[in-house]
């Protein structure tokens, strides 16, 4: 038999399209890495698992797919150690090559892993609230879904001052840089309303207990607001009863200190307490109509702050790897597509200011008791907050960062 | 005036949750030298033992009870076990110690997870008690009184019985003791087995002002090394006394200065191993 021509060209079209549409289809088909830098040991264990909970929740919903590829998910446990942190993330780079991050949960450890997302150009979505990393020190690789430490403070202390009346006031937190800023983000707002911010008490982290705090709480204020992170807002509640200063002084809180997570192991002092937070399990949208009740038929719980972060974070990636044909390895492109993501989410509504922060809704919620459990009911929205609150961004960034210094407290006594 | 008899109170029911805390890490460090970096994790199982117990519909006085055996029991499983071969070895034990207290805390968030449990406080307790125009916690009072009726029968149980002769003339001097017949190896699971039940029933007591959570355990074991260091090493009166001074200073502090409150917190304990390395009362020269 003779090779003719014609099937020569046969023969070699078809070896060709052999060789060639494996290679194309791989690249299609090559899945996308996400990392999900999360804590699954020690203190801050609760929200860290539940960031996992969140993210494979979204996962399953869809498919195992984001922007129509299937994805890779590799799951690192930093233990909240930033010395952690900084490994693990150099593993899920170097080893796992990971297109995207996802977290890290504490601000601290987002200002460890800070010069190494800039140095690999790592594009990350964070649930950190360090305020810096999206204002004066930027990073260019890193987006936030979630919110600054302040960015729902603002809208508490307006609706304190204009709404509840308040007049004086008495803040109340953790000592660390999350509760530094909440508060002074809270007052910097509620003291240009017409408010005074009476007493500021900060408690180191690991404080044994509140009762010497307590001792000293101005009763003669008409609230106190509470700008803990985890399990101390729950102690310090649980203790304002002991001493008998339940009904006293009104509780008002930022938006960890009543997270679903705690709430589902308080009782009824927790009722009535009314909160700021960019989420909340009761929220009516057509997404989370279906999040919420599906998470909470699945752990026995009702997602919070961490769970709803992960959960609206891979909206968002999958939104923007969509307007880039899901091309993750286009790390520029990625992270533009980022920033101009306008896409609804569990939380409501999301767009991304030009420093990568968001641009959302926040809701000032009241616990209330319903079918058995401690939920809670949004009563208000503020719409399109964002972490500049009402002020010019060029104005607010010539001020220094938020901390125990800045605003000062002049109206203490 | 009020301010003033608040803190006072706060600071004798902290005092008293810390001697129950200190005492048996105390009565294990005087006895047999291990520095039991555990001791914050056995606290911290006997609360999350409690908060089960609790949950259960007992009663928290049945819930100290299992706690205390429990835990205790956990003692005398890690002593036997684990330290027993590693005696004589100051650095083996301590890194012992530390590694299963990071086992502890892992297995208490596998079982009881992240999530902080609280622990109720008896009905009849958790009302504040008023009291001259004011108002102060209940179950903090009765903290207090736990606390010395513990101190009391730990008092009897080592000046009074044979036991506590065992234990003083051991602290005194272990070789001697040998000599003159004291089985000290059992003495040894004995003590290390009381001084873990005490922390389970710190832990029971203690619950109701803490709750249960993950990080409890780093929480309270510096507190621990505080008061056993400033008390002296070897002396429970030293404990006792020291638990107060931790107590009032830790109070009056962070209320009076409270941006010095990490500094109010470890600057006694400086200033006692700068003049007195032995501690207030302690009876071991180093």
């Amino acid at each position: 038999m003779t090779l003719d021509r014609r099937s020569f060209i046969q023969g070699s079209a078809a070896a060709g399209l052999g060789l060639a549409v494996p290679s194309l289809f791989a690249q299609n088909n090559e899945p996308v890495r996400v990392g999900l830098l999360t804590v699954k040991t020690g203190p801050l264990a609760s929200g860290g698992i539940d960031m996992e909970l969140g993210l494979k929740q979204w996962l399953a919903e869809n498919g195992n797919m984001l922007a129509g590829r299937k994805v890779e998910l590799t799951v690192a446990d930093t233990g909240g150690v930033p010395a952690n942190t900084k490994t693990k993330i150099s593993e899920l780079n170097e080893r796992n090559k990971v297109h995207v991050i996802m977290g890290p949960l504490a601000a601290f450890e987002a200002l460890a892993v800070d010069d190494y997302i800039r140095d690999n150009k790592i594009p990350t979505l964070s649930v950190a609230a360090a305020e810096d990393m999206t204002q004066r020190k930027a990073n260019p690789w890193f987006v936030r879904a979630t919110s600054t430490s302040s960015q729902s403070a603002h809208p508490m202390a307006d609706y304190c001052a204009n709404i509840k009346k308040y007049k004086r006031m008495v803040v109340v937190a953790d000592d660390i840089a999350y509760g530094h800023e909440m508060c002074a983000g809270f007052q910097r707002v509620f003291e240009e309303n017409g408010g005074k911010i009476v007493q500021r008490l900060f408690a180191p982290l690991t404080v044994p207990d509140y009762g010497s705090y307590l001792a000293q709480l101005k009763t003669n204020a008409d609230a106190v607001f509470l700008g803990f992170a985890g399990s101390n807002g729950f102690r310090f509640i649980r203790q304002m009863n002991e001493y008998g200063l339940k009904g006293k002084i009104a509780i008002v809180g930022g938006m960890t200190a009543l997270d679903e997570a705690v709430l589902k192991n308080m009782g009824d002092e927790a009722l009535g307490i009314e909160t700021a937070c960019w989420y909340s399990a009761e929220l009516n949208n057509p997404i989370n109509n279906k999040f919420a009740p599906a998470f909470r038929k699945a752990q026995g719980y009702d997602p919070g702050f961490y769970a709803a972060a992960t959960y609206t974070n891979a909206a968002v990636l999958d939104a923007a790897l969509k307007s880039i044909n899901g091309n993750a390895s286009n790390k520029e492109g990625l992270m533009a597509a980022l920033k101009k993501t306008n896409v609804p989410t569990a939380r409501g509504p999301v767009t991304f200011d030009s420093y990568g922060n968001v641009v959302g809704d926040v809701y000032i919620r009241k616990v209330e008791r319903k079918d058995g459990r401690l939920v809670n009911v949004v009563t208000k929205t503020y719409t399109n907050v964002s972490q500049f609150w009402k002020y010019d961004p060029k104005a607010f960034l010539a001020n220094p960062v938020y901390s125990k210094d800045w605003p000062p407290a002049r109206n203490l006594e | 005036m009020q301010f003033w008899v608040i803190q006072t109170l706060n600071s004798l029911a902290l005092g008293g949750l810390l001697f129950m805390l200190s005492s048996g890490f105390a009565l294990i460090f005087g006895l047999m030298r291990i520095a039991n970096l555990t001791h914050g994790s056995l606290f911290m199982i006997g609360a999350y033992i409690a908060a089960s117990v609790l949950k259960g519909g007992y009663s928290l006085i049945v819930a100290a009870l299992v706690a205390m055996a429990l835990v205790g029991l956990i003692g005398a499983i890690i002593e036997r076990f684990i330290l027993r071969s590693l005696s004589g070895n100051s650095q083996g034990q301590v890194l012992a110690t530390l590694g299963l207290s990071f086992i502890a805390a892992d297995a208490c968030l596998m079982i009881w997870g992240g999530d902080p449990i609280p622990i109720n406080a008896p009905e009849m307790l958790r009302a504040p008690m008023q009291m001259f125009g004011f108002m102060f916690p209940t179950y903090r009072l009765v903290v207090l009184v736990i606390s010395m009726i513990s101190a009391v029968l730990l008092y009897l149980l080592m000046e009074k019985t044979r036991l506590g002769a065992m234990i003083r003339a051991g602290v005194d001097d272990m070789q001697m003791a040998r000599a003159v017949g004291i089985p000290a190896s059992q003495l040894f699971t004995i003590v290390f087995a009381l001084g873990a039940l005490l922390a389970g029933l710190g832990g029971t007591v203690g619950g109701p002002m803490l709750n249960a959570y993950p990080g409890l355990d780093a929480d309270m074991l510096p507190l621990a090394l505080i008061v056993v260091i400033l008390g002296g090493v070897g002396s429970l009166i030293g404990t006792f006394v020291a638990s107060f001074i931790i107590g009032f200073i830790y109070t009056f502090g962070i209320a009076l200065v409270p941006d010095l409150a990490y500094v109010i917190l470890f600057l006694p304990m400086v200033l006692v191993i700068a003049f007195r390395p032995s501690g207030l009362f302690g009876t071991i020269r180093a």
